[in-house]
């Protein structure tokens, strides 16, 4: 199958962003395809490459840039919704590009099913 | 590929419409959707139906008061606005508090027109 993630709540903060990720890696051992994973409202704050947490806990961030290189993952921020959160080309971590919602609408069009995780 | 593909998409809102961003972006997601050339239903339940309340003034909390977007929906095409009726109620408003015009229906019902949808977006 062809899925399409969105996801709308930042890092640490909220689950939506580690249950998108374990929904991702069981969809890929499954064999299903991930055709771009949206990242909309705070969860634009996942792409933040100054996001540094205490080494003993999960790094979400550089999580997806693994995530992404190993499987050529498209993911995709919110140029809006990003630039009012201060993210942008100069802190964005490894494999995760800005474009606009265009991007989640066409995921939502050409996926099977569009997953969304947040509030 | 994307192009000539009409989906039915269904937006959810469920927020008031300033204590947090939802509605706001979620309205930029409605834009962008419908200039896609797509099927696009909107849904107003629990506290999502104030975003659709007549008068909000919003100087006093320095946000921008968004809700004349609502009126302009028409002119993108945009004229599927549902309202759960159960959710008016419980805070005691009616059609006419409303800044547009929409159709009200129950949680039941609306649940129905949920499952004819191809993409639902809740915010």
């Amino acid at each position: 199958m062809l899925i399409a993630v969105t996801i709308n709540e930042g890092p640490y903060q909220h689950q939506a962003s580690d249950s998108a990720y374990l929904f991702c890696k069981a969809a890929l051992e499954k064999g299903h395809e991930i055709r771009r994973v949206f990242f909309y409202n705070d969860g634009v704050n996942n792409a933040s490459s100054l996001t540094e947490p205490p080494l003993d806990d999960r790094n979400i961030v550089s999580r997806w840039s693994k995530l992404a290189e190993e499987h050529k993952l498209d993911l995709v921020v919110c140029v809006a919704a990003a630039l009012r959160r201060g993210i942008r080309d100069e802190n964005l971590a490894a494999g995760f590009r800005i474009s606009g919602l265009g991007q989640l609408v066409e995921a939502g069009i050409e996926a099977d099913r569009l997953v969304t995780f947040g509030d | 590929m994307s192009e000539g593909t009409v989906k039915k998409f269904m937006f959810v809102n469920r927020k008031a419409p300033y204590g947090t961003v939802y509605a706001l972006e979620a309205l930029e997601v409605v834009l962008i959707t419908a200039a896609f050339d797509q099927d696009v239903s909107l849904v107003f339940m629990d506290d999502g139906v104030f975003q659709l309340k007549k008068g909000q003034q919003t100087k006093g909390i320095e946000n921008k008061n968004f809700s004349p977007t609502y009126r302009a929906l028409d002119g993108y095409d945009i004229e599927k606005l549902y309202v759960e009726e159960e959710a008016l109620a419980a805070r005691g408003l009616t059609e006419e508090d409303l800044l547009v015009d929409v159709t009200v229906m129950s949680r039941a019902e609306l649940g129905k027109l949920m499952d004819e949808m191809d993409v639902v977006l809740s915010f």
